[in-house]
């Protein structure tokens, strides 16, 4: 399997310096946090997302997100490289993201195309958990 | 990071050609040495050529202590099993219909079974215990009037473990069934006396003793005499078996490789000994492995160890410096993880978050402990961006968890 110098760097920059690469946690139940969590480990990925946002106006934004994934390289290195595409938009923004998106970034292997359908969800998800508690 | 050499520790998928070796198989290709044909019976080239064979076919059939006459050189491991079980199928067809294996058997015996089992026969695919190991109450079992062969193998190339090829010998030969053992693995691990052993067929591979690719050899048992159907048709050499002018520098190498193994198998399974030892109890220190395979009956040059919360493809691209097997499903082109893990009843993901380490003579102690420093920073890492560590720290029962799996 060959990835992508991309996905390559991504992984083992996020592996290096974890915390630059937002890894970690929010508190589920803090009311301006939502929490996606897709996938399963009889599957070998499982990907969680989290989401802090602040109100502006009419407008949700995104402040700040963490994430914790278990899966190959490329399921590691998609989700950094979300975390990074959403930080500073607003919700509506973020729902646009596509894991084409994801997977043109990084250059997936089509075999890999899935690591980013993953993150897709785990984004939806989190969106929809934040959204429920508005 | 060091641009120095990454760290070999894949023994058991393949093993550098000894530099003996290549420097013997080298004196056998071009015009200022000895090119013939070995089947040229006219003129010194050919001679020559043949007397290297039979050389080398000695030193293979010494290993493993048969005759010389039982040995048909095949292009490798792969090619010996699927010489033996579709050769022994096609040849006693009129005598029954049934094949006995196992789960856990590498594909090259799995495939050609599946292969006649399109082609009328029944093969029934023994489940091996919970260690890995196929024990001859479960082939005993399986027996039927009808079968005609038994393929078992001796080594299990993901586990290392080791199937008791003896007792399931006399309990074919008491049935009158054949034996085929695949022991690509074994060779230069362990002993195997083929004038004690009631084994019919057994497949052996170069490339895993220190010898080269592409090449192999089939044992054929002469008392009792065993027949086979050739696969490979064109000039009827190695007896009728295997057609193909041999390849005299590639078997001349397997020869070196095996008269080696027997000189150097004492010295070479004590240092890997050492370091099986040395590694197992310093894996033992990290949280969550799980060791696959009894490792009461094991070779020591394979050890495979499952990372609990950890996917192996990443801990491989983790191990960057480091060449190792994953069951993986990520790692394999199936996309499934490894089957033979699944066969021993481990959950999936233990399946996916697997290694397979393994030694060899060219491992030194460095190697070992670089791995093992390398290792356990790069689990610790993995892990701690491992959602599922997080819960299982969290004291969350992941059995209990409703995946979204997709």
């Amino acid at each position: 399997m060959a990835y992508s110098k991309k996905v390559v760097d991504k992984f083992e920059n996020t592996l290096k310096n974890p915390e630059k690469f937002n890894v970690g946690r929010f508190d589920p139940k803090d009311g301006d946090v939502g929490t996606g969590m897709v996938g399963a480990p009889a599957c070998g990925d499982v990907m969680k997302l989290q989401i802090k946002c602040k109100q502006e106006g009419n407008q949700h934004i995104i402040e700040d997100v963490k994430f914790k994934t278990y899966g190959c390289g490329s399921a590691i290195a998609s989700s950094a490289e979300l975390v990074e595409m959403l930080i500073g938009k607003t919700l509506d923004e973020a729902k646009e993201i596509k894991n084409k998106d994801l997977a043109e970034v990084l250059e997936l292997p089509p075999i890999k195309i899935h690591c980013s359908v993953l993150a897709e969800d785990s984004i939806k998800q989190a969106i929809e958990d934040y959204e429920s508690k508005q | 990071m060091s641009k120095s050499k990454p760290i070999y520790l894949d023994y058991a998928s393949t093993t550098p050609v000894d530099e003996r070796v290549a420097e013997k198989m080298l004196e056998y290709m071009t015009f200022n040495n000895n090119f013939g044909n070995a089947a040229s019976r006219s003129h010194s080239f050919g001679w020559q050529a043949d007397e290297a064979v039979e050389l080398a076919r000695s030193h293979v059939a010494n290993l493993v202590n048969c005759d010389p006459r039982e040995i048909v050189w095949t292009s490798g491991a792969t090619e010996a099993d699927n010489l033996a079980i579709k050769g022994i199928a096609n040849f006693y067809k009129t005598k029954g219909k049934h094949i006995i294996t196992s789960k856990i058997e590498h594909k090259a015996v799995l495939d050609p079974c599946r292969q006649l089992e399109r082609h009328g026969f029944d093969v029934t695919y023994l489940e091996p215990n919970e260690g890995g190991v196929i024990t001859s109450d479960a082939v005993k079992e399986a027996i039927r009037e009808d079968t005609i062969l038994v393929s078992i193998m001796h080594i299990n190339n993901e586990l290392g473990t080791i199937n008791d090829i003896a007792s399931i010998g006399e309990l074919t030969r008491d049935n009158g069934i054949f034996f085929h053992v695949d022991a690509a693995q074994s060779t230069g691990k362990v002993n195997i006396d083929l004038s004690t052993l009631k084994v019919d067929l057994m497949s052996f591979s170069a490339h895993k003793t220190y010898g080269p690719k592409g090449v192999g050899a089939l044992f054929v048992r002469r008392k009792p005499r065993v027949r086979i159907e050739a696969q490979i048709h064109g000039g009827g050499h190695e007896r009728g078996m295997r057609s193909g002018t041999l390849a005299t520098h590639q078997i001349v190498g397997m020869g070196e490789a095996f008269r080696l193994a027997k000189e150097e198998m004492k010295s070479d399974s004590e240092k890997v000994t050492e370091f099986h030892e040395y590694f197992l109890e310093e894996v033992k220190k990290i949280d969550e492995i799980y060791i696959n395979g009894d490792i009461q009956n094991k070779v020591p040059n394979i050890l495979n160890v499952s990372f609990n919360f950890i996917e192996g493809e990443s801990l491989i691209m983790g191990l960057k410096d480091i060449a190792v097997s994953s069951g993986s499903a990520c790692t394999s082109a199936s996309l499934e993880p490894s089957y033979v893990l699944r066969a021993l009843g481990r959950k999936d993901e233990l399946a996916h978050s697997s290694i397979r380490f393994s030694f060899g003579r060219f491992t030194t102690e460095d190697d070992v402990r670089n791995t093992l420093n390398l290792l356990s920073n790069v689990v610790e890492r993995l892990r701690e961006l491992s959602p599922l560590w997080e819960m299982h720290l969290d004291g969350i029962d992941l059995d209990t968890v409703e995946w979204q799996a997709h």
